[in-house]
């Protein structure tokens, strides 16, 4: 690697300032304000707080519905990334063939990654409502069963993780179309020349040479579900039936700015932070080392 | 196009030059009073209608209305507005917020309020379910604005349809089975009947209207410190094991939380619905079967028959701006006072005129006879029979004798973290009513969540 050296001492400091300020103020700042925060009650107008130390969390981890909201983040965020990876990867692949109109169709595929999760949310609301979506109603004439997830638990989990990997779609596949273009064609010819069938190319070409960036794409799912799927749940199913969509964010939202639970909230926000610093570091320990670059 | 555009330029300048020369002096320092809301639609325009009233009312305060959102999203905007010193001057507050405000600390408590500025409200004209429901000590601490109470909707034309009379709606929750059962036979609907706010219509409500207590402390009227729920004993495990064992057969059909049930009933899927009083305006609008309003439907013996509590929201004033600006905000609360704002804010929403002068008003103009639809959330809230007087001797109302009892189980909650407690309440009726759990236990679990909820709130305002 080239090292570039500074005249100045100072200069490097000086560029690297905005980025530092930006993350102390937004990231490092905040987080700190929920630390200290976590640690008291606190009424919600305003005033003195009562210090409590660990008591915050210690009442989180000793409820089950916390473990309820941990269990369905990991369902929901797990679900998210295997929808949408997979989905993307088959699309891009699909989109990279030589067809007619495809800047048209590359173009429209990315369409849904520029739809707020609420609007998102909103459209499949209307599309699966028990009561007035048009889904539920063709669906009734080919089963009896009823998708009602105002009451089925697994049905409302289906249809937000549903809902959140379509607005996550549209980026996986572009970061895979960039991945699949780098890949030569030299080899991919060589492989037909050898005889190699489409589904034998594509698992044992395409998928380790684009490993780098499906790597990338689970680490940013995973986060991006797990902090950013909050406009999805509220507009579609507020958390229920009976908790079944309470992932671990809006649970946080919702005791804090809902049920004014400041401590709590704080507390959660701090758990939930560990939480995803140690997962992505999990990934990066172990997951990486099956990636070639 | 570019004549058209200088000459409309040319009246916009002359049109402003104009204006502001017919402004009186005194109208340009107008103290401005911010009031922040959550009401939507039909709602929201009448309120800013009544805010316009105001200001054209008087020269020297003009009422700034602000739409923050859904009614928690409003009071977190309020509260964050307090906590950087710079709050709105009023506020709307659901009921449920009602105990989180009482003890903020925050808040100018409206007798004081008017008490300081000389003000005089007959507080006593008020009926006594709307303004207990506020009321701390013998003092009102928030102007009530839009009340309203649960009441039941039902479909005459599916009525006709299973060969049900369609001006006797059902009284009685076996009626309601009964019926359900007709009209699923008949094919002239698909559910009997939907609830929206499940925890205000399905146990709040009818703890109240069967004169069974919610929470001990008189419902949390009697002290913050040790209060629990009583909503998992004998007559809730009655109510939610019979919701649930009807939702099995569609009798009844779980709609959701808030209004979300209302489209069951609106699109005729649903043959009944219990909800607020305060949608007769926007069904009267998109409804388009005939339909016709009833009470609550009641278990009948051994529970006495008694009223029921209101909901929607009531005005707080809060602390923290200077002394003279609270004057207006004490002539805009007086100017909602009034018997002719009460009517017109009534007719125009839906909501409940909540003086008695008002209502004698109102009846003596025969709109309870015009709009008997409008009638039912007031005799229920008040105990009266369900059918407005026709006939009125020397424009008074013929006595009549109550049907209802108002009792301290049905005189209203006073719960801390209420907010969150009906979010427990209604998570578990959906794990009832998807079959996860039986009746008793579902109701166990939501008791000791709430009551781990209630002992937090106490903790954290001592």
């Amino acid at each position: 690697m080239k090292r570039t050296v500074f005249p100045n001492r100072w200069l490097p400091y000086l560029l690297v300032l905005p980025q530092v300020a930006v993350t102390i103020v937004f990231f490092f700042w905040p987080a700190a304000n929920s630390l200290y925060l976590s640690a008291f009650k606190s009424p919600p107008f305003g005033g003195a707080g009562i210090f409590v130390g660990l008591q915050n969390f210690v009442a989180l981890l000793t409820d089950p519905e916390y473990y309820e909201s941990v269990v369905n983040s990991f369902v929901f965020s797990g679900g998210v990334t295997a929808v949408s990876v997979v989905a993307g990867l088959v699309v891009a692949t699909l989109a990279n063939q030589k067809i007619r109109g495809l800047g048209i169709y590359r173009t429209m595929l990315l369409w849904p990654y520029g739809i707020a999760p609420a609007v998102a949310g909103i459209i499949f609301l209307f599309i699966f409502h028990p009561a007035y979506g048009i889904l539920p109603y063709f669906l009734s004439f080919v089963t009896a069963y009823e998708f009602n997830w105002l009451l089925k638990g697994w049905v409302a989990m289906a249809l937000v993780i549903g809902a959140t990997a379509w607005t996550h779609v549209g980026y996986n596949i572009a970061f895979f179309l960039a991945g699949l273009q780098a890949i030569p064609t030299s080899v991919m010819e060589a492989a037909s020349v050898d005889g190699a069938s489409p589904v034998r190319r594509f698992t044992a070409i395409i998928v380790p040479l684009i490993s780098p960036v499906t790597f990338y794409l689970v680490v940013v799912n995973m986060v991006s579900s797990f902090f950013g799927s909050f406009g999805v749940i509220h507009a579609v199913t507020h958390g229920g039936p009976g908790g079944a969509t309470e992932i671990m964010v809006y649970k946080l939202w919702k005791d804090g700015f809902i049920g004014l639970n400041l401590g709590s909230s704080a507390a959660q926000s701090v758990l939930l932070m560990g939480l995803v610093i140690g997962m992505t570091m999990l990934q990066f320990r172990f997951a990486e080392k099956k990636v070639t670059y | 196009m570019p004549v058209f555009m200088s000459r409309s330029l040319v009246r916009v300048v002359l049109a402003c030059a104009l204006a502001v020369l017919a402004l009186p002096p005194a109208a340009q320092a107008r103290t401005e009073i911010h009031f922040w809301h959550a009401m939507t639609g039909a709602l929201g325009e009448a309120l800013e209608t009544q805010a316009k009233q105001f200001n054209d009312s008087q020269g020297e305060y003009e009422i700034k209305p602000l739409r923050k959102g859904s009614y928690p999203e409003t009071l977190t905007a309020a509260i964050a507005a307090y906590r950087q010193k710079n709050p709105p001057h009023i506020v709307q507050v659901f009921e449920v917020g009602t105990q989180t405000m009482m003890l903020s600390g925050a808040v100018y408590p409206v007798h004081e309020l008017m008490q300081q500025n000389e003000i005089k409200i007959d507080w006593n004209d008020f009926i006594k379910p709307v303004v207990g429901y506020y009321t701390k000590d013998g003092k009102l601490y928030s102007m009530p604005y839009n009340s309203s109470t649960p009441i039941l909707y039902y479909n005459k034309d599916a009525f006709k349809k299973a060969g049900l009379d369609p001006e006797k709606p059902p009284k009685t929750w076996s009626e309601v089975e009964a019926y359900s059962k007709k009209i699923l036979a008949a094919g002239a609907a698909k559910c009997g009947f939907s609830t929206s706010w499940p925890s205000w219509t399905m146990v709040e409500n009818m703890h109240a209207t069967h004169d069974q207590p919610f929470a001990t402390k008189n419902n949390g009227f009697g002290g913050v410190e040790g209060v629990e729920l009583l909503i998992n004993r004998e007559f809730g495990q009655k109510h939610v094991a019979a919701l649930a064992a009807w939702q099995k057969e569609n009798i009844y059909s779980y709609g959701g939380r808030g209004g979300a049930a209302d489209p069951k009933f609106m699109s005729g899927d649903c043959a009944i619905l219990i909800q607020s009083s305060a949608v007769i305006s926007g069904f009267t609008k998109a409804v388009k079967h005939e339909w016709g309003t009833a009470e609550l439907p009641h278990w009948g013996a051994p529970y006495k028959k008694a009223t029921s509590i209101i909901g929607g929201a009531t005005l707080w004033v809060l602390k923290g701006k200077p002394q003279a600006e609270y004057r207006g905000v004490a002539r805009f609360l007086e100017f909602l006072a009034k018997p002719e704002n009460q009517m017109w804010w009534h007719v125009n929403t839906g909501y409940l005129a909540i003086s008695n002068t008002a209502v004698r008003n109102l009846e003596q103009g025969y709109h309870f006879v015009k709009n008997p639809k409008q009638y039912t959330a007031f005799a229920q809230l008040t105990g009266l029979p369900p059918t407005p007087p026709a006939a009125m001797k020397d424009k008074k109302a013929a006595p009549v004798k109550a049907e209802r009892v108002a009792t301290p189980n049905s005189s209203g909650l006073r719960l801390g973290n209420f907010v969150q407690i009906r979010d427990v309440i209604e998570s578990e009726l959906e794990n009832v009513f998807a079959g996860k759990k039986p009746a008793k236990q579902g109701l166990d679990d939501a008791v000791a969540k709430s009551n781990a909820l209630l002992k937090e709130f106490a903790a954290t305002n001592k």
